[in-house]
């Protein structure tokens, strides 16, 4: 398959740049930040489920679009360039991802239609503690009756206080079981925490929640081959949200070389900027690259999917703060005011270069998976 | 769709068939291949039969169109041809600078009289080419060079000093770049001219490189008599014909290693460096470096791939070939430090020995001329800056 987008695909993505643009540009992000960190438009929320964003992962027996990861991809990557907030990540690209790999089909049929329309909204309790891992989990999940009862804290949960089902991976007898667990149930506390990328994520403590088996979503499958699926995904939706970031931060930058000046000289024309915008530009070039080939992956279902999402973290994860790092430096005094929007973009990427797993991590778990 | 499936499963049939065994071994240095030329020295038997072969085959040049001495192959059965060579670790019949360099720039910039003449003794290997571009004091800045084409009649006469010349000492014929007017501005006087290295005049001293062994030489030009019909393209244009080949220089050093069957950089650490209990390099921080490295070499790859792709649909820029060239060599840089960083002391062995043959050393010595040959590194993040960031000049 050529590493290109398809000519549907590219449709997708100019017209997800064109409405964020102008409905969800950096500025919109900025007045939501101020009005006491709303957590996103629901208005624009609407309209994304409207225009059947919501609905692309989704299969089609479900009336969804089937339209595939890398379609949303194209969707994430221009959130990124626009900084613009929606549950997008939280409900679509994990929760839905994780109800479309799910083989209880009672559920599917219950939460896609709300999930399509937007009115259901879904997000992942996984991370405990502060740090990103996907095995040995302090979450239990214990069986009584018909019945499970959940005990647990879960961290980092992106959007948990807007959530109306938490999608709460926990461990049984040392074997991995994942629950869509309703938000109002009883023994739910949700705590709310404002990162510096002005974005709501929550601590939730899970105290004896009772949860029907009828809510378990891996019913046959391995519940850590199920999270391996939805990490594959998880991994490379954030880093197309990267790419974005690394992009639009890298333009906004060069646009300022090419216009500031001192020393009565354009600062552009300084060959010391020059090679570090050159250096910039062609990893960014690779980042393309290995973001395009692991949604591809997904899509084609490729042996190697898991490695690919790991390469586009990894990869994406130590450019971003490198572009984001020189963005700074390079708009110097003005970069570090809450005037300019270019720290809004180095806010952002530290967020999103955790989430998941940071370089390191990543770093660390592809020398593992090829055995050194 | 069931044609090229056919000539797939043809093409396929016909390497295994013909292809000896020997040939689908590694290259072991330059000289374990064929390099054509008035002096063609066949190194094995199977090279000859090999070449013998592919020649008859047309195939030495296959995407070439027939009346050149190429096999007319399309573009997609090429690619055809290209994977199952690869795939069965098929050697290329020929090595040639004729093929890879030159011959583009004929088939650009040549008149169809130079091409009907020059191309067949490519393909047939007759000639053994080598280039002159840069020189003593034009290095980076190549279009200040001086080499000078004096028009003398029917003949130009040549005097100056190329260096930098690959295998000029064993080459036939050198393209070369001389300027032909001394007062326009640099870029304005250059042209490109044709030359027999076996013309009175014509000289050559080997350059020894810190590696210990090199194919560059010095070449030597002393009122050399050049006929007039071996200019290439417009009188004074030869620029253009240079930038196109440059960029064609620099797409093939950024892809050095892309077909060799080498060693990922962990399988030689695992080989080499203590293991601890989990079976992982006990040594966490060369672990991390070498994983980074592989994380930038596969994607590397992958770029390769999606710019390739992306060209198909007419989606192409020139100056890319710039970020590959400075991309690919500061990898290959990467990665010999890294095989000496693990392998320890015996990566410092010099001269061959029961522990090592010594070439460890002496490709670390080599990769430090892949980020200045064909343009330094700066130079190419020159270019990106100008010509595709558009950033300015003073």
């Amino acid at each position: 398959m050529a590493l290109i987008i398809t000519e549907e695909q590219k449709m997708l993505k100019d017209s997800a740049a064109e409405l964020l643009k102008a409905k969800a540009p950096v500025n919109e992000m900025r007045a939501l930040r101020d009005q006491g960190y709303m957590t996103f438009d629901s208005n624009l929320w609407r309209e994304i489920a409207s225009l059947g964003w919501t609905a692309l992962t989704i299969p089609e027996r479900y009336n969804g679009l089937d339209f595939g990861h890398v379609g949303l991809g194209q969707i994430l990557e221009e959130t990124g360039r626009n900084l613009s907030k929606s549950p997008l990540i939280s409900s679509i690209l994990l929760g839905a991802s994780a109800l479309r790999i799910s083989d209880n089909k009672v559920l599917k049929a219950k939460i896609f239609p709300g999930l399509i329309e937007g009115s259901t909204q879904l997000t992942l309790a996984l991370q405990e503690g502060k740090y990103h891992k996907t095995t040995s989990f302090q979450t239990k999940a214990v069986p009584e009756g018909e019945n499970y009862v959940i005990d647990g804290t879960k961290t980092m949960v992106i959007d948990g206080t807007t959530a109306s089902h938490f999608v709460v991976v926990s461990e049984i007898d040392k074997a991995i079981s994942i629950f869509l667990v309703k938000a109002d149930l009883e023994g739910v506390n949700i705590s709310k925490n404002i990162l510096m990328d002005s974005g709501t994520y929550a601590d939730i403590t899970f105290d004896k929640v009772v949860v029907s088996a009828e809510n378990k979503l891996n019913i046959q499958l391995d519940g850590s081959r199920m999270l391996d699926e939805l990490m594959t995904i998880a991994y490379s939706g954030v880093a197309a949200e990267l790419l974005g970031i690394c992009q639009e931060a890298f333009e906004i930058t060069i646009q300022y070389l090419k216009e500031r000046s001192q020393f009565g000289v354009i600062i552009g024309t300084y060959q010391a900027l020059q090679h570090r915008a050159a250096i910039m530009f062609s990893e960014i070039e690779l980042c393309k690259s290995i973001v395009l080939k692991a949604l591809q992956a997904i899509d084609e279902k490729d042996a190697n999917a898991k490695r690919y999402a790991h390469l586009a973290k990894a990869k994406l994860g130590k450019t971003v703060k490198m572009v984001t790092n020189e963005a700074i430096q390079m708009h110097g005094g003005i970069g570090v005011t809450d005037d300019a929007n270019i720290g809004f973009y180095l806010k952002r990427a530290r967020v999103a270069q955790q989430l998941f797993g940071d370089y390191n991590y990543h770093v660390d778990q592809l020398a593992a998976l090829k055995g050194f | 769709m069931n044609d090229l499936s056919d000539f797939r499963t043809a093409t396929r049939v016909w390497l295994e068939a013909n292809c000896p065994h020997s040939m689908r071994q590694p290259v072991k240095d330059p000289f374990d291949v064929y390099w054509g030329g008035r002096n063609a020295i066949f190194t094995t038997q199977d090279q000859k039969i090999w070449f013998e072969k592919m020649l008859e085959k047309r195939w030495i040049v296959p995407y070439w169109e027939e009346k050149y001495g190429g096999g007319g192959l399309t573009p997609e059965e090429n690619n055809i041809l290209t994977q199952e060579m690869t795939r069965l670790g098929c050697r290329k019949p020929l090595y040639s600078f004729g093929i890879s360099m030159l011959g583009p720039a004929l088939l650009k910039f040549a008149t169809e009289e130079q091409k009907l003449h020059y191309l067949p003794q490519i393909v047939e290997g007759k000639i053994w080419w080598c280039q002159g571009y840069s020189e003593p004091n034009a290095g980076s800045d190549l279009a200040s060079l001086q080499t000078k084409a004096l028009e003398k009649g029917d003949h130009y006469e040549i005097t100056g000093s190329k260096v930098w010349t690959s295998y000029a000492d064993k080459s036939d014929w050198i393209f070369c770049l001389v300027r032909t007017d001394f007062e326009a501005t640099k870029h304005a006087g250059i042209s490109f001219i044709l030359i027999d290295m076996a013309s009175e005049g014509v000289s050559t001293r080997p350059i020894k490189l810190i590696s210990g062994k090199s194919p560059f030489c010095e070449t030597f030009f002393d009122g050399v008599k050049v006929p007039k019909e071996n200019l290439i393209g417009t009188l004074n244009e030869g620029w253009n014909i240079a930038k196109f080949l440059l960029t064609h220089e620099r797409q093939m050093i950024g892809g050095i290693g892309e077909t060799d069957i080498r060693k990922e950089v962990h399988e030689v650490a695992i080989e080499n460096l203590p293991i601890n209990s989990k079976g992982l390099i006990s040594d966490g921080v060369l672990r991390s470096q070498i994983s980074d490295f592989e994380i930038d070499e596969e994607i590397f790859e992958l770029t390769i791939q999606r710019i390739t792709d992306e060209a198909k649909t007419g989606n192409n820029s020139g100056a890319l070939s710039s970020f590959f060239k400075y991309y690919g060599t500061e990898l290959n840089i990467k990665r010999q430090e890294l095989l000496m960083a693990v392998t320890g002391t015996d990566s410092l062995i010099w001269e061959e020995n029961e522990k090592s043959d010594g070439d460890l050393a002496r490709k670390f010595c080599r990769s430090k001329g892949n980020s200045i040959e064909g343009g330094t590194s700066e130079i190419q993040l020159n270019i990106i800056s100008k010509l595709i960031l558009g950033l300015p000049t003073k």
